[in-house]
């Protein structure tokens, strides 16, 4: 933990409110996010329960499966979840963005919204239960089982790309935003954490964050379930569906069983529009639109190629070079991230000031038309000094950027203990003797200059499949899909 | 030196595709890459060389060059690199940014990094230098230069690491995340592991207890006896904090030293901890050191370059440089563990990873981290710590997630600090 993270939990003790840890929002909320708040049964992996989904508050469809166990039954839910998010996927291709006319985007991308960790994890199982399932052979399924199994799968691994907003757990998103006054472990709790946040009137967030420990006034936002009502409530429903000796019977047995769910799923579908409305009140940080355009642009590229019949494969596991590659992938993405949240945002950009790594002052004095003519050709080379009462603990030679001027680097020459010395180049129009008006800050201007840039880093270079080195066990054999795909090894 | 002759000839022999060698703290791990490297070079054959950073790169030519001035060396670089100055003042080095120009070269030394980057020739033999520092990912980029390594490196110290936390590849044999040795091992598990038994660095007074904490099954001993080893203040203590003077004192004495600070839980940048530091590097500075060794029996004074302040996180690592910024101590180096990898110091100062925490992360129980700090010294360590860590330690039990398929490290973080902790307590203070 940061100090300022530190620092902002410690005010939010004192305070009994949240304290925002940023001054913008760094996550995009779509128009029409699909929230889904799944249920899974206890004891088993991926054994889907019940879900709440949708894409209006008012609306909520509950799906609930009468014996979890019943595989049959379990694809027939998968079906019908199928059937919402498809049509929902479609919803967002509907449209093309027309803005952007150097190659196809759709103007809309999915964005599924849901409370936990454990509900992306949920994703993840659900999806790799189902992807490789067929509509022939043996225990054959809808033809839309698989092609969710694949939309989930590709949606569980944008999310583990810094930055893209298609999969988001409703908590981690609330905790990038805000310090509460309880433990990061606290924090998972989605009611608990809102309730520091907005805490109803009259009470404080501690307080409100206890109340929202009741399992029965708030149940677990999924997937797991509370085992009290496991035990007391959800056994009787299921044994009293699989007693029922009638068609009556079993109706009225699984109604009871909705119902049931029903009271445990709707506290959180209410939680989950607040929290959504608690992010939209925020303005967006500067780089949100285009972290946001670059989930569209993958999502355009995989719902051609579904349509087309090329998507690639997603197997399991990844190969070694594709296992390196992705990690190249996401360790620049990351990076990238990182930068743009410390130039969209000045409160991010204090943590850097306050370990000595960026500074903010005035600028005290600018020669905008200083010429270097050092080197082969003479440039343009403006010095400024800014003063500052950063604690700045950064070394001649080091290269800055300022939020204001993103085209432009700085190199630190000198520094005291009251100013910083900075050289300027680039970002500055063509001329070798005179810097256009405003590229250069002027005196009095107050700057900010930071480590971080936003620049693009080209991907590293690495072996094809098939050249496999040995120290990695050689190239892999070649992918033959059969019909023994979907077993596992312990099912 | 056996062990050496054997590694060389399991290196030179045509069969197999490499050879491992694991290398305790200060064991001889650049000699011997730099005998390997000479072998090779004089018997006429070409071989390429990977270390992990510039500096490491840097140290290798100028000991190789230096110990054979004849052979061609080429040093690959990226072109930002300005050549560093042992490097440019031998003849037989070319600088390069293109591997061409270095074709010829009877070796050819660079980066991981810039050898990632190289997309034509082939090696048939190659040095890996401190390869459990490399990430398997980055192996798999240059593995495709050579047909036959020799990886060196140091088990103990610090696993590579991702600013990415993704559970994605956990178990996986060619796992991206794992350091490139132990990469290797999983696919190649007949490959001859060697292990150098012997620590050149370390005191014996430090050699036994970072072999039984850190190497539980692969054990080492110190290459000198304890009386080849001293260290004394020429000037006398002159007021002072007592416990600081009583602290050095003890390092002096024991080669170890537990510099005790009341309980307290505080922010990393914890002021108290980073002023009592300030007053040990200086006061030690002031009392004149001097270090009897094997190399200097006549003893040779403990300047401030020969003096190490390390700490687990760089806000530390930045406030103790204020800290000493105005002192005697100004030119002593303050760095992270990641950062003092591969270095030595006569006498080190270390903030333990876990002081003044309320929990005891994996982070902060890394195994690694605490052994780098700690095996850092020819002469003397002393740890500062807030009180308590045995109670820290006590209610965090190791709760990190197990996956399947992968192998259980030694030694374990949690047992290695107890380990080093209760040989802490035992130094009288």
């Amino acid at each position: 933990m940061s100090v300022l993270t530190a620092l902002a939990r410690a005010e939010a003790v004192e305070s009994g409110r949240a304290q925002p840890l940023t001054t913008v929002r760094h996550t995009h909320v779509a128009e029409r996010p699909l929230v889904l708040v799944p249920l899974a049964l206890a004891g088993e992996a991926a054994a889907p329960l019940a879900a709440m989904v949708g894409t209006d508050r008012g609306d909520g469809r509950l799906l609930a499966v009468a014996n979890p166990r019943d595989r049959t039954q379990r694809f027939q839910f998968v079906a019908q979840l199928a059937k919402i998010f498809l049509t929902y996927v479609e919803g967002c291709s509907r449209a093309v963005d027309a803005t952007h006319t150097a190659k196809l985007r759709y103007a809309e991308a999915p964005q599924v919204l849901v409370p936990n960790r454990g509900g992306v994890e949920f994703i993840r199982l659900l999806g790799r239960s189902t992807r490789f399932r067929r509509t022939y052979g043996p225990h054959p399924v809808h033809r839309t089982v698989p092609l969710l199994g694949q939309w989930f799968t590709f949606l569980r691994e944008r999310a583990d790309h810094p930055g893209s907003a298609m999969l988001l757990a409703m908590t981690e998103v609330l905790g990038e935003h805000w310090a509460t006054g309880q433990s990061g472990l606290e924090d998972a709790n989605l009611a608990a954490l809102l309730g520091w946040i907005d805490p109803p009137d009259g009470l404080d967030g501690a307080a409100a964050a206890e109340l929202a420990e009741d399992p029965l006034r708030w149940p677990p936002a999924g997937p797991s379930t509370d085992p009290t009502f496991d035990n007391e409530i959800l056994a009787p429903a299921l044994s009293a569906y699989a007693r029922a000796a009638d068609p009556q019977a079993q109706s009225r047995a699984e109604s009871a069983l909705g119902g049931a769910i029903r009271e445990q799923l709707e506290p959180t579908w209410g939680l989950m529009w607040r929290a959504v409305d608690l992010l939209r009140a925020r303005p967006a940080g500067g780089s949100v639109e285009a972290r946001w355009a670059i989930d569209r642009d993958v999502f355009t590229v995989y719902h051609m190629s579904l349509a087309e019949g090329t998507a690639l494969p997603q197997p399991r596991r990844d190969s070694a070079v594709a296992a390196a590659g992705r990690l190249d992938r996401l360790e620049r993405e990351q990076a990238r991230y990182e930068a743009q949240r410390a130039l969209d945002d000045p409160l991010v950009m204090a943590e850097f000031r306050l370990s000595g790594e960026a500074f903010t002052g005035t600028v005290v004095s600018a020669s905008p038309n200083r010429v270097d003519t050092s080197g082969k050709k003479a440039a343009l080379r403006p010095h400024i000094t800014v003063q500052t009462e950063d604690p700045v603990r950064l070394e001649p030679g080091a290269l800055l950027v300022s939020p204001a001027r993103l085209s432009q680097q700085a190199m630190v020459v000198s520094v005291s203990s009251v100013d910083v010395v900075l050289e300027l180049s680039k970002g500055m129009g063509r001329s070798t003797k005179q810097a256009p008006p405003g590229s250069v800050p002027e005196v009095g201007e107050v700057v900010t200059y930071g480590p971080v840039s936003d620049a693009y880093q080209p991907p590293g270079r690495f072996p094809s499949r098939e050249d496999t080195p040995w120290t990695h066990g050689g190239p892999p054999p070649d992918y033959q899909p059969n019909d023994i795909d979907a077993a596992e090894d312990w099912s | 030196m056996t062990v050496i002759d054997d590694i060389l000839t399991d290196f030179g022999q045509a069969v197999g595709r490499g050879v491992v060698v694991d290398s305790p703290p200060g064991a001889g791990k650049s000699t011997l890459v730099v005998r390997a490297a000479r072998t090779m070079a004089e018997a006429g054959e070409r071989l390429m060389v990977v270390a992990q950073t510039n500096e490491q790169v840097d140290d290798l030519i100028d000991r190789l060059a230096s110990a054979a001035p004849a052979i061609e060396i080429g040093r690959l670089s990226a072109s930002t690199y300005v050549p560093a100055q042992r490097v440019a003042k031998h003849g037989s080095v070319t600088v390069s940014g293109a591997v061409s120009d270095v074709q010829t070269s009877a070796v050819v030394i660079g980066t991981a990094a810039k050898w990632a980057t190289v997309t034509e020739g082939t090696w048939e033999r190659a040095i890996v230098d401190e390869a459990y520092q490399m990430r398997s990912d980055m192996l798999l980029r240059v593995a495709g230069r050579f047909s036959r390594g020799l990886f060196v490196g140091d088990p103990g110290q610090l696993d590579p690491f991702s600013v990415v936390a993704v559970e994605r590849w956990a178990g996986l044999s060619w796992d991206p995340m794992q350091s490139a040795v132990a990469v290797l091992l999983r696919h190649n598990p007949d490959l001859p592991v060697h292990r150098l038994p012997v620590s050149w660095r370390l005191p014996p007074s430090a050699a036994e207890v970072v072999s039984a904490a850190f190497y539980p099954f692969t054990p080492f001993e110190a290459g000198t006896r304890p009386a080849d080893r001293s260290l004394e203040f020429s000037v006398r203590a002159i007021g002072g904090d007592a416990r600081v003077e009583a602290s050095l004192e003890t390092a002096r004495r024991t080669g170890w030293a537990l510099h005790e600070l009341p309980p307290r839980h505080t922010v990393r940048t914890d002021r108290e901890a980073v002023a009592a530091i300030a007053d040990l590097v200086v006061n030690l500075l002031r009392r004149g050191p001097i270090a009897y060794s094997e190399h200097a029996p006549e003893g040779r004074p403990v300047t401030a370059d020969r003096v190490a302040v390390g700490a687990a996180h760089r806000d530390q690592v930045a406030a103790i440089r204020l800290a000493l910024a105005d002192t005697v101590a100004a030119d002593v180096t303050v760095d992270t563990a990641n950062r003092l990898q591969g270095r030595e110091y006569d006498v080190t100062v270390i903030l333990h990873p876990l002081s003044g925490r309320r929990d005891a992360s994996a982070f902060h129980l890394e195994a690694g981290r605490l052994c780098v700090l700690a095996s850092r010294h020819r002469h003397a360590c002393i740890v500062v710590a807030r009180a308590g860590i045995a109670e820290l330690l006590d209610t965090h039990p190791s709760a990190e997630p197990v996956h399947l398929n992968v192998p259980v490290r030694f030694p374990d973080g949690w047992e290695a600090n107890q380990a080093m902790l209760a040989h802490l307590s035992t130094v009288d203070a």
